[in-house]
């Protein structure tokens, strides 16, 4: 993505995050090629009074303190993928990401509140912040249950060339 | 006509006023709840998102699902509800005026009164704004969420606040197209979580853009946008059309103060709440010693911090009449002024959080 | 129709029972204990008054009883709010001409 279009799309503008505006933000931390499992990624830039990450945890990897305003922050390390605070969060601002999952592709798993839900093995078409169409991708598994609160859970691998600008994927 | 005594009469169910009348109830008073609709709630069963904030504030729960425990809370605390009853009037700062199933009128001698009116949904106007189509967002989430029916299948959102995105969020989910946003101001109001969800769904924004006019034959088909420079003057030439069966107004709320003020509660002007709201104390008193107030008729905020606002009343309405003790009052005030403070905190919440405090200090000063 | 039969949160469309409202002379299925309004738009009708002076179309604004902008003369009675009234069987909707009549 050129610079100057990114520098076009800030939030409080286009809608969506700039990769230089998440960039800036310490709290944005994208897991790198090291990581042998998904972990959550959080884009929550604006300091909004929200925890339910936070209290989602099983393992105490996102920290947002005392006051609830403040940004949360993963510890990846100890994040074990399990999903609870991608279906937790109200603004849909978390996913599950890895570079290299298998083959060249990346994997995402993202909060999907629409119908029809895509099925297991479904090409499906990945999109970036602002919607844009980036790639193709394969739906691996949907997960629904009933601690998610009917928020699906999309699971899906695509091309890793565009690891980082995936978020979603069209709707159906 | 009739004449009944209760010891406090919360008028409006919504989010506040069901609230208020819980705490009320939970600290020993005999509540009667009332509201002009058929179904207790106000607009907090339209709400089908998560809520932010903490545990406390039963965060990451959808609103409907709020509600619903809110009910189940009422109904073990025996309040008791009355439904199609419109309250028309206050007299002798005591005596509230109804009308029940638009037939009976009867009058209730209350200690306390707990105003919850909330609050309407402002509107903006432009050539063709009368049109069947154009509609408040609050209708359009009312149809789709409420009624089940979708009041169009193409539609225009004016405004980015928070309900303007969250509308078109839910409209998408309903299986609308949301054509654009478009907002009036340089920057979007809404948080970003919110514009990010509709963003990656594929909804243009329009920032510094608003709408110029409506066509149709008898119905919206087309709306006209225009940009606006530095000083929100229209550039001429700008227009382009977005063909649109719907167009929603999201452009702020006003508080419902009819009552409030009828019933001569002092007013105090707070544009970033909404307008005038009646002046009233940390423990949601008003200027008059027998009627609180909560929620959106206080100032316009969100259902979390309108829920937090009608426990204080109603529990500050209960201690007044003195069934609990001081102890028990200061210690659940503090932990709910905890509560409602967290929801004022941060960047988005520092503008409401001066304007509340102004209001509370001019509540002192007149006093 | 427009009505939304499956929903991602809240569902699928619960059944209901249907009555027969009759609009401007046409018959109509609404669901039971719905509102005019809603009864109406699931059937496409959008148009819910016309205005006194250069009878202009009107619809639907604010959806909750406030602003009077979709009244219609209902059962003979005019100026009823169809957003906060229940439909009945055999329930008799007319668009509204200005301030209505009392039938």
């Amino acid at each position: 993505m050129s610079e100057v279009r990114e520098k076009e799309s800030r939030l409080k503008v286009d809608g969506a995050v700039s990769l230089i505006e998440l960039h800036e933000t310490v709290e944005y931390i994208l897991p790198d090629e090291h990581y042998d499992h998904p972990v959550a990624v959080i884009e929550c830039i604006e300091g909004i009074p929200c925890n339910p990450c936070e209290t989602a945890c099983p393992v105490g990897a996102i920290v947002v303190g005392d006051d609830i305003t403040t940004l949360p922050v993963i510890d990846p390390t100890i994040c074990t993928g399990c999903g609870l605070c991608v279906a937790a969060c109200p603004g849909l601002a978390i996913y599950l990401k890895q570079q290299h999952h298998s083959d060249g592709l990346s994997y995402i798993a993202f909060p999907y509140e629409y119908l029809p839900l895509p099925e297991k093995g479904q090409a499906v078409t990945m999109v970036d912040r602002r919607g844009q169409h980036v790639c193709s991708g394969t739906v691996v598994r949907v997960i629904k249950t009933k601690r998610f609160d009917r928020t699906a859970i999309v699971h899906a691998t695509y091309d890793s060339a565009f690891y980082e600008d995936v978020v979603n994927m069209v709707r159906l | 006509m009739k004449r009944l005594k209760r010891d406090i009469v919360v008028i409006g169910s919504g989010p506040a006023g069901l609230c208020a009348a819980i705490e009320a109830a939970r600290s020993g008073a005999a509540v009667l709840l009332v509201d002009e609709n058929a179904k207790i709630g106000g607009q907090l069963f339209k709400q089908i998102h998560k809520f932010f904030g903490s545990a406390d504030h039963r965060a990451g729960v959808r609103g409907i699902d709020i509600g619903e425990q809110l009910l189940r809370q009422a109904e073990e605390l025996a309040v008791e509800v009355w439904l199609n009853c419109e309250a028309c009037g206050i007299f002798d700062e005591k005596t509230v005026w109804m009308v029940r199933d638009k037939e009976h009128s009867v009058a209730v001698e209350a200690q306390r009164i707990i105003i919850a009116t909330g609050a309407v949904e402002n509107s903006i106007n432009f050539p063709g704004w009368t049109l069947p189509g154009v509609m408040g967002a609050g209708a359009a989430q009312t149809m789709i969420n409420i009624h089940r029916v979708l009041p169009g299948h193409r539609v225009l959102m004016v405004g980015s606040g928070n309900v303007g995105v969250i509308v078109s969020y839910q409209l998408l989910q309903a299986g609308a197209t949301v054509a654009a946003i478009v907002e009036a101001a340089p920057n979007l109001g809404g948080y970003g979580v919110h514009t990010a969800k509709v963003r990656r769904a594929g909804v243009p924004f329009y920032t510094s853009h608003t709408v110029k006019e409506a066509r149709g034959n008898g119905h919206v088909e087309r709306a006209v946008l225009v940009k606006l420079d530095s000083q929100w003057n229209q550039v001429p030439g700008s227009e382009f059309e977005v063909e649109v069966d719907t167009i929603c107004i999201a452009t702020g709320l006003t508080p419902a103060v009819e009552l409030a003020f009828g019933s001569g509660c002092r007013p105090f002007n707070s544009p970033p709440l909404g307008g005038l709201v009646p002046v009233h104390d940390r423990m949601m008193k008003s200027s008059i010693d027998s009627i609180y107030i909560a929620g959106d008729v206080s100032g316009v905020e969100e259902a979390s911090t309108a829920m937090e606002e009608g426990r204080i009343a109603g529990l500050s309405a209960a201690h007044s009449l003195g069934t609990i003790t001081d102890q028990m009052f200061a210690e659940r005030l503090e932990q709910l002024q905890h509560n409602v403070d967290a929801l004022r905190s941060g960047m988005f919440g520092q503008k409401r959080r001066e304007a509340k405090d102004a209001i509370v200090r001019s509540y002192g000063v007149e006093r | 129709m427009n009505r939304i039969t499956d929903h991602p949160i809240l569902g699928p469309l619960e059944e209901a029972e249907m009555v027969d409202i009759i609009v401007d002379g046409q018959v109509m299925q609404a669901r039971k204990g719905e509102m005019i309004a809603a009864a109406l738009m699931a059937n496409g009708k959008n148009t819910f008054r016309k205005t006194v002076k250069r009878e202009e179309p009107r619809g639907i604004y604010c959806g909750i009883g406030r602003c009077t902008d979709c009244v219609m003369t209902v059962n003979g009675i005019p100026n009823v709010r169809t957003c906060v009234t229940e439909v009945e069987e055999g329930m008799v909707i007319q668009t509204q001409i200005g301030s209505g009549e009392w039938q």
